[in-house]
């Protein structure tokens, strides 16, 4: 499979907001590429033929009606926010859009 | 009775002298608190202990059970709590920094059945952060000493709750099991783990490491302790999408009659591809006399093929760290926990998320996230994550199959016994082939147990694991209270008695509390 | 980010030369009492981070349940824009970090949407029917708000920092998207706008959101492709984010249009971005590049289980769908006789709904639409409100005109009464009484108003002796003027020449 280049891993820890350090992008370049190396394996048998698994068990149609319950108090949901302003988290400039 | 015996006691027979009035819960609860402060300095098996609301949820049984209420048969017997577990008032790390202080406004579903049962909170047990290791020495805290032997390891990433239950710290504690994690903790530490059903457990209130195979359970000293507390935090949960909608099988009435000795009609089946090579002798000889003891029980031992376990633990490490990566993406420091501004450059959100991520999170936990990132990513799913999920398709027939030939399943739950300390930090991939015969049950759903066969000929413990089909939980109760009746009348009691007694240290005035 | 004066090519110009294609990807905000995946309250304008749960927080260790309510919407919605609904469904996680995601993954459905391939068929205001494909709609939840401080205008840019209010996250979405729209050209702008307009009125008529356009329950990003004609392959596409208003959708589209054949007219290519709709400059500025670097990472959400609507519950929701909003208003049309004409004016009015409640009133169609597009309507634009909002009721009106059926008040009166209405003065019933309004009916006071008249201008009654029948309007006029205008004009008239003859 294809081996993990230093970018690559530069890459993916954008992808995952890790700010990374030069050592550790060296590092984990190295560690993935021998990771990535021996679970590749997997493709070995996992055919057309094999329907993929992402439930251990079956299940179907969980639901709950829809009542409304009595809310978490807005000091609860604010108590562990690094900062808050009337009611609100307060979070840095945010300079992408979604 | 002395207040050591009464850290020694099973929480069975210390809830029986409960509910006798022999013994207080206050009583209990301080004789447990007594002896973390003791040991916990070389065991440091706790990253926070809970005296006050211990001590006070122990009042209140006391005073209701004078008042004559009928209380739940657990009712006033401590219990310690792995912390990635939410515990509303008390901190919660799951063993990270990014998490430092961050105390939950809500309780785990678990958590709260184990109040309604006047279980007391001793505290909260150190891990791998975010569960994310075998050793328990990716925890942010500090390492958790294994107490058969300071300089190894507890196992992991429940290291806390399995050695807080092996130095006499709790009777009963809670640990999660994602691929071996309260099985692998439980062998290495000659103690009783049991990872139930998925499904069967609410996972409300876990913080969730990979959603498809995470599973609470029991970590005691014995089998029917085990069954005791599944009763109490098992069953159906409105909270939990994945959770079975059906009752619990009866698990304490299987340990009980498993306990008598008799296993006739039992088709016990032992895995040909988790055992043999890789695996310690010392390991493979307790296997084989548990074996023995089986078959005299009048069990018939039959042997399966699980080909396709062959490729577990690569799905494992797939399946995994996909699942973690975006588990793990609501720590950014914008809602609870650390956040860190970066060094230098504009304060963005994004920049400061990506400050919070690299500074919060240990190399273990960024390895996996960066690999499951990977697996995830455009082009590569269907080789990675694809193919993993199919290899689980395979494994699951493996069982069914297997289970159509046998009752159980058996192995050996880890390859190795205890190793020291440091051994293995830096060889990520030994480190992960300690999950190598637990992973399996995990990936298909099914519940396993560890408890102790025995003592390998380097004197450190050795597991032996149960696996049944899903929803027969109650088997492994049955045929783990029957080989531990047997093992134990060989070894003429628990095989804890045999571990070396830990240093004890002066109280401190705070208790030992941290 | 730019916002600089683009040039733009005249519309006309633009439509001469290239083929639009255009798409539209609605996100319609469910009317669920509580949320998508937890039971937090979904109460809109309730004070910030009040209607939030530790699972629409995205705390460390909450799960999410599934609202059943929200499904059975999201199904209704699938059956009224005639599409499959899916045998079997599951929800998908999209993964990307914005503070405004609390786990910092939307959970929505990826590759297997609940609903797919239908369609809707669209009436233009001068009646063109235009057939809108549906490719598929998909359940997903709603995020929560920034507030951008400090800076200028609350916008992105130039801010300081961002408050975060989730009352807002976890709210059900159901998103619809279209198949590229293709040959409808100049009309283009017009078939966003009517398209969007329909499937709001098919949202109320399910009754599956209150689909309030100002509020944000429906919110539609428009993609607008050029092409040099219809045979060539799509052109490069720009999705324009938010607009939410119908007028704006049609600008917005008006706008891409102009602006995307000038940059082609330059030799430029056209940009695959996201771009942003600026409602008081109107025009669309750059906004995110859909670069390669946006990989959502989607896989199955692993703490929901497979949604299966048996095809029982399916049919049991069709069977209870209302009549479609445009098979009921052509219905209507037949049942009142209207012309096409009329009944287009009567639909962009909004009184289709006053107007079958004035019938059921007593009233007849042809009156009911008199009244409603006349009088109201005029005193409507002078009040600067629409229609639905005048302090009258559909049954008043009805039962005015049931007054002046039965000749108790005549046309002039019944203005007199409805103005009494409006004013608050009571139903018409009341009006009349209170007023002293309604027709004099009493022979001998007319008799008597008549003789008044006529003596006070004895010259008309020569007159008319000589067979000049001019000047009786007059004498009318002055009866008229003596019972304040309550005279039936007609028995006036016959009275007059009566006593004239008899004299
Ligand atoms: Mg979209
Ligand atoms: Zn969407």
């Amino acid at each position: 499979m294809s081996t993990i280049s230093r970018e690559e891993v530069a890459r993916l820890a954008a992808l995952a907001r890790i700010d990374l350090t030069d050592l550790e992008l060296t590092r984990l370049a190295g560690e993935l590429d021998v990771i990535v190396e021996s679970v590749a394996r997997v493709s070995e048998i996992a055919t057309a033929d094999v329907p993929a698994t992402s439930h251990p068990l079956p299940l179907t149609n969980v639901f709950r009606e829809d009542v409304p319950e009595e809310p978490l108090p807005v000091a609860d949901a604010l108590a562990a926010a690094p900062a808050a302003e009337g009611g609100r988290f307060s979070v840095p400039q945010i300079l992408e859009e979604d | 009775m002395a207040t050591d015996d009464l850290t020694r006691l099973t929480a069975a027979d210390l809830a029986a002298a409960l509910r006798s009035g022999e013994v207080s819960s206050v009583e209990a609860t301080q004789a447990h608190l007594d002896r973390i402060a003791a040991v916990e300095p070389a065991v440091h098996a706790f990253l926070h202990i809970a005296s006050e609301e211990a001590l006070a949820t122990a009042r209140d049984i006391d005073a209701r059970r004078a008042a004559g209420e009928d209380l739940h048969p657990l009712a006033g017997v401590p219990i310690a709590v792995k912390d990635v577990v939410v515990t509303r008032g008390l901190p919660t790390t799951a063993g990270s920094k990014i998490l430092e202080g961050w105390i939950p406004p809500y309780d785990a579903t678990l958590v709260t059945r184990l109040r309604a049962a006047g279980l007391p909170i001793l505290g909260k047990t150190n891990m791998d952060e975010f569960a994310m290791g075998s050793s328990t020495e990716h925890s942010a805290y500090g390492n958790t000493h294994n107490p058969w032997d300071l300089d190894r390891i507890p196992g992991g990433s429940g290291g806390g709750s399995a050695a807080a239950v092996a130095a006499y710290e709790a009777p009963l504690a809670i640990g999660t099991d994602t691929g071996g994690s309260i099985r692998q903790p439980a062998a290495v530490t000659g103690t009783v783990g049991v990872k139930p059903t998925y499904g069967g457990v609410s996972r409300y209130g876990l913080i969730a490491l990979a959603s498809s195979l995470d599973q609470a359970g029991p970590v005691t000293r014995t089998v029917l302790d085990s069954a005791l507390l599944h009763e109490v935090i098992g069953g159906h949960d409105r909270h939990d999408s994945t959770s079975l909608d059906e009752p619990l099988p009866a698990l304490v009435d299987a340990a009980r009659r498993g306990a008598t000795g008799d296993l006739s009609g039992v088709r016990v089946g032992v895995v040909r591809e988790l055992n043999g090579e890789g695996y310690q002798p010392g390991v493979r000889a307790r296997f084989e006399e548990s074996l023995d003891l089986l078959r005299g029980a009048g069990a018939e031992i039959v042997e399966v093929s699980c080909p396709h376990f062959d490729y577990a633990l690569a799905a494992y490490y797939l399946i995994l760290p996909s699942e973690a990566s975006s588990n793990l993406a609501k720590f950014d420091g914008m809602r609870f926990g650390l956040r860190v501004e970066p060094a230098d450059g504009p304060v963005t959100a994004e920049r400061v998320m990506g400050a919070t991520r690299g500074a919060g999170f240990g190399d273990e936990v960024k390895r996996r996230i960066i690999l499951g990132t990977y697996a995830l990513s455009a082009g590569y799913y269907d080789a990675y994550y694809g193919s993993a999920q199919k290899v689980r398709t395979l494994i699951q027939r493996d069982f069914a199959a297997a289970f159509g030939a046998a009752d159980v399943l058996v192995s050996p739950t880890a390859p190795t016994t205890a190793f020291k300390l440091g051994e293995k930090l830096d060889d990520p991939l030994a480190m992960y082939l300690n999950d190598v015969a637990t992973i399996p049950a995990n990936l298909a759903g099914v519940p396993g147990m560890s408890l102790p066969s025995g003592l390998s000929d380097d004197g450190l413990p050795v597991g032996f694991q149960i696996l049944a089909p899903a929803r027969a939980d109650d088997r492994l109760y049955r045929v783990g209270a029957a080989l531990e009746s047997m093992l134990q009348r060989r070894w003429g009691g628990p095989l804890l008695a045999k571990a070396p007694e830990l240093p004890i240290a002066q109280p401190t005035i705070d208790g030992g509390a941290r | 980010m730019t916002t600089q004066p683009t040039t733009l090519v005249d519309y006309d110009d633009a439509i001469a030369r290239f083929d639009p294609v255009i798409g539209i990807e609605v996100h319609v905000e469910l009317g669920t009492a509580s949320k998508m995946f937890c039971t937090a309250p979904t109460v809109f304008g309730a004070e910030p981070n009040t209607q939030v749960s530790p699972v629409s927080l995205g705390l460390p260790g909450a799960l999410p349940v599934l609202n059943r309510a929200a499904v059975e919407s999201a199904i209704k919605i699938g059956l009224a824009l005639n599409c499959q609904i899916a045998e079997v469904c599951r929800f998908a996680r999209k993964n990307y970090f914005y503070p405004d995601v609390p786990k910092n993954f939307q959970t929505s459905q990826y590759d297997e949407p609940i609903a797919y391939e239908g369609y809707l068929d669209v009436e233009l205001l001068d009646g063109t029917m235009v057939r809108i494909e549906i490719e598929r709609a998909h359940m997903e939840e709603d995020a929560g708000k920034n507030t951008h401080v400090g800076g200028a205008t609350g916008r992105i840019h130039g801010a300081e920092y961002s408050l975060v209010d989730y009352n807002r996250a976890g709210i059900p979405l159901v998103e619809i998207v279209t198949k590229p729209i293709t040959g409808v050209g100049e009309r283009a702008p017009e078939v966003a706008r009517a398209y969007v307009q329909a499937l709001r009125e098919i949202f109320r008529a399910l009754d599956v959101s209150e689909a309030r356009m100002e509020r944000g329950n429906v919110r539609a990003d428009v993609n607008v492709s050029l092409r040099p004609t219809p045979e060539s392959p799509l052109g490069t596409r720009t999705e324009t984010k938010n607009v939410n208003s119908f007028r704006s959708i049609e600008r917005a589209v008006r706008y891409e249009i102009s602006r995307q054949a000038a940059v082609l007219d330059a030799g430029e290519r056209v940009v695959q971005e996201t771009r942003h709709w600026h409602e008081d400059t109107g025009v669309t500025t750059s906004g995110r590049i859909k670069s390669d670097a946006e990989d959502y990472r989607y896989f199955p959400e692993p703490d929901l289980v497979p949604v299966a609507p048996s095809r029982e519950w399916v049919e049991r929701i069709r069977a209870s769908l209302p009549e479609s909003p445009s098979l009921r208003r052509r219905r209507l049309q037949q049942d009142w006789g209207y012309a096409d004409a009329e009944m287009r004016d009567v639909v962009n009015a909004g009184a289709v709904e006053l107007i079958e409640a004035t019938v059921a009133a007593g009233a007849a169609p042809a009156a009911a639409r008199k009244w409603w597009m006349g009088e109201l309507a005029r005193t409507a634009k002078t009040d600067g409100v629409d229609l639905a909002s005048l302090p009258v009721t559909p049954e008043q009106i009805g039962q005015l005109q049931v007054l002046v059926d039965s000749g108790r008040i005549n046309d002039k009166l019944a203005r007199q009464v409805l103005a009494g209405v409006l004013a608050g003065e009571g139903t018409p019933e009341e009006v009349v009484s209170a007023r002293g309004l309604g027709v004099v009916s009493d022979e001998g006071e007319l008799i008597a108003a008549v003789d008044a008249a006529l003596a006070a201008q004895p010259d008309i009654a020569a007159k008319v002796r000589g067979g000049n029948l001019g000047p009786v309007g007059s004498i009318i006029g002055a009866v008229m003027k003596s019972t304040r205008g309550q005279a039936d004009a007609g028995r006036v008239r016959e009275i007059v020449l009566e006593r004239i003859a008899q004299s």
